[in-house]
């Protein structure tokens, strides 16, 4: 198969197992994370009684909500309204498939790459997906039936549509550096140093890109000040508002997987990846390999940590303001931010 | 579907007039009773066009108790204990509002030291009462931490109020002529209290960065829910929400009780009624409270704390009781439902600055020893018809907003 032998085969699938448990174990940190940052950003205690620390408390949280009582509203659409919270999860776990997330390495007499595929059309490909998960909560909304899911679905369209648009411009700037759709090949070019003393990261060359994809991708991941499709208090839950037990879970689970992935993409993208600064991975070896799987590791954990940070710091903004945000201010920066490079690209050698 | 009702003297269309038409683009939603944003039971039949209100009709009577009917059949030392369920985010300012209307029926003057006490646990309750609103509000609108941050100095307030009245929620802490308990108060009454003091304005000033510069807390407050100055004094809008609607009138200053003439603090006064303006006022009258808090213990007279048992509507201390014999009759005068203590015939109101606005109990007697009738004047009852004026032509945010800086108890507006 595309002459593959079994042993190519084993280490794909291997490559696939891991990834998949490493975001689900990163979705349980996750979630007991969120409970005990916002805990400790408000003066509380958090949840610390299921195991030591409170570390099981993810575990009593999963199987609490198998054995909640599945509900199925007997107005609902059900083909979709089952399939909505698949349709949410399944393309966010999807995206972390073209994520580079370590050094590549020699074993079985082959090179090792730590990525799953390294596409050539890598980020169209993520884009794709994303795309994807938007109609998880527009049909999750629109199946339901019934007045406050409709309303958070409309949302959810309506604003994913328009901050898709903004990331999808901000990251131009960042394929007209580096000339590739390529993940691995946005890694590498952000290796070396700039100026002697910074690191050639995206970040440097392309602050308002980074900037915009940032803010994009809080409403993109449907985090507070965008959480609007779901807004609790206006909205009761919005789009899930008719969901019960796992269907209901596989819509947070799907949401802090594209909390990961996005974290993990902010990083290959404009954070150099897995390179470590002033470091030349490759003549360490295996403990290369192993540095820079820290170093990816630190850098979306820093994103995923300011995904918790501004949840529980900022109020969250009104639908006109949102819409505004995105059409009237990312959009044109990011088309500015476009010809800035290009003008660049064109004066500089 | 709904008429806009442009004629304010129109009689609003009955519920059930509401018709739904499969061909009218606009949808009925019902906001409430049971709404996360609601914070008790209230109901908002919301029209809307996609996200915009196209009018809003508030209905009453989710979490009516029959508070005013239970008075009738209560001494009127057990009714304090209904009053303080009303507004339960400031039992006290319930309970002395009621108490200083009996205590107008009976003719008592209660002692300096018991309205200095009055004082300082009622601007504890406007405190409290203030945190909560400033805190749901800013839930609702997504800062979830402030809330918590508030919480916590409410937190030590109950602690103060448990110290001194043994319950922490409803207090029901006063009776005629002064307090339930015949000890004085604790000797760690007051260094708690300073604490207390000590620890808000840090809170309040964390609270003001968060939220009083914040571009998206500006963006969804202000010019959101504009009370004209004219409209607050048509709707008899009162307190928080009147001041910020540009009039300066606080009944502490303009009608003194309680001692409050002897206190030196501001009115502050917001500029066009916004949900921000009320945001502001009520942060500033915080501050103000805690001004007069420790004026009150800076000035903290000496003396006994009730009326004397003579006056007979106060229970004579125990040691008299179980001593002589005079003591054991007063005990019975004051306790038996067939004896007790009568109030002239009569009627009473005095009206009080609430935490919400003006509250006042309208207390007739017939010379029993309960009220013939008790009426309540809540302040969010009349703060809940402003509602529609403020939502129609909004977004469905705005209602979160706009709801929740009018501060709506259902306990008080139902009753």
């Amino acid at each position: 198969m595309f002459g593959m032998d079994w042993i190519d085969l084993g280490i794909l699938l291997t490559k696939v197992m891991l990834v998949i448990a490493v975001n689900f174990l990163i979705l349980m940190i996750m979630e007991l994370a969120e409970r005990r940052v916002s805990a400790f950003m408000q003066d509380r205690v958090g949840p610390n009684r299921v195991g030591p620390f409170g570390l099981l408390q993810p575990v009593a949280d999963g199987i609490k909500f198998l054995f909640k009582e599945e509900i199925t509203p007997s107005q609902v659409e059900r083909t979709l309204y089952w399939l909505a919270p698949a349709l949410v999860l399944v393309p966010a776990l999807l995206t972390f498939s073209v994520i580079p997330f370590g050094m590549s390495f020699s074993a079985f007499g082959r090179e090792i790459t730590l990525q799953i595929a390294d596409l050539q059309v890598g980020l169209l490909f993520i884009f794709a997906l994303v795309s994807l998960a938007v109609y998880g909560t527009v049909l999750g909304g629109w199946a339901a039936n019934s007045k406050y899911p409709l309303l958070g679905g409309l949302r959810a369209s309506s604003q994913m549509i328009s901050y898709e648009l903004s990331i999808g411009m901000s990251i131009i700037g960042v394929l007209m550096l580096v000339g590739s759709l390529r993940l691995s090949e946005v890694v590498a070019y952000q290796t070396g140093s700039l100026f002697t003393i910074l690191p050639r990261w995206n970040i440097f060359t392309q602050p308002l890109g980074f900037l915009i994809f940032l803010i994009a991708s809080f409403a993109e991941t449907n985090r507070l000040p965008f959480d609007l499709p779901e807004t609790e208090p206006e909205l009761v839950g919005g789009y899930h508002t008719e969901y019960s037990s796992m269907k209901f879970a596989m819509f947070f689970m799907g949401e802090y997987i594209a909390l990961i992935t996005t974290s993990a993409l902010l990083t290959t993208l404009f954070l150099g990846g897995w390179d470590v600064p002033w470091v030349d991975e490759a003549a360490l070896g295996s403990w290369g390999v192993l540095l820079s799987l820290a170093a990816f590791a630190v850098k979306t954990g820093f994103f995923l940590f300011l995904f918790l940070w501004v949840r529980w710091t900022l109020p969250r903004f009104r639908f006109d303001q949102l819409m505004h945000l995105g059409w009237k201010v990312l959009l044109p920066l990011a088309i500015v931010n476009i010809l800035a490079t290009g003008l660049f690209l064109y004066l500089a050698p | 579907m709904i008429e806009q009702m442009t004629d304010m003297t129109a009689e609003p269309k009955p519920m059930h007039e509401f018709i739904y038409d499969p061909d009218d683009q606009r949808m009925l939603l019902n906001f409430g009773p049971s709404h996360p944003a609601t914070h008790g039971t209230l109901r908002l039949l919301l029209e809307l066009d996609g996200e915009r209100i196209v009018d809003c009709v508030p209905e009453i009577g989710y979490l009516h108790h029959g508070f005013e009917k239970l008075g009738e059949y209560r001494t009127y030392n057990q009714t304090v204990t209904i009053t303080d369920r009303m507004n339960y985010l400031s039992p006290m300012n319930n309970n002395l509002a009621y108490i200083l209307s009996v205590e107008q029926l009976f003719g008592i003057q209660v002692t300096k030291r018991a309205e200095y006490l009055r004082v300082i646990l009622a601007e504890l309750s406007r405190i409290m009462d203030h945190l909560i609103c400033i805190g749901t509000h800013a839930m609702d609108l997504g800062a979830f931490t402030v809330l918590l941050y508030f919480i916590r100095e409410r937190e030590n307030i109950y602690n103060l109020f448990e110290l001194l009245t043994g319950t922490r929620l409803t207090i029901s802490y006063v009776r005629v002529g002064g307090f339930a308990r015949d000890r004085d108060i604790p000797d760690a009454f007051f260094p708690m209290l300073h604490k207390v003091l000590a620890g808000l304005p840090a809170a309040i000033d964390e609270v003001d960065r968060l939220l009083s510069h914040n571009k998206i807390y500006l963006d969804r407050t202000k010019e959101v829910g504009v009370l004209s100055k004219e409209d607050a004094a048509r709707y008899a809008v009162t307190g928080p929400c009147l001041r910020a609607s540009a009039i300066p009138w606080d009944l502490r200053v303009q009608h003194p009780y309680s001692s409050y003439e002897d206190f030196e603090f501001d009115i502050p006064v917001g500029a066009i009624g916004d949900v921000y303006d009320r945001y502001l006022v009520r942060m500033e009258e915080m501050r103000q409270s805690i001004r007069i808090i420790q004026q009150a213990i800076a000035h903290f007279p000496d003396g006994p704390l009730n009326v004397d048992s003579d006056s007979k509507v106060m229970l004579p201390e125990k040691k008299e009781v179980y001593g002589s014999i005079e003591g054991l009759i007063h005990q019975f005068e004051v306790i038996m439902p067939n004896r007790g203590s009568r109030a002239p015939l009569g009627e009473a109101y005095v009206p009080t600055e609430a935490p919400n606005g003006e509250l006042g109990y309208f207390i007739i007697s017939n010379q029993g020893n309960g009220p013939y009738r008790f009426r309540v004047r809540p302040p969010s009852f009349y703060h809940f018809q402003v509602i529609p004026l403020l939502l129609r032509g909004r977004l469905l945010s705005d209602a979160v907003s706009v709801l929740s800086s009018l501060n709506i108890i259902a306990g008080e507006l139902d009753r």
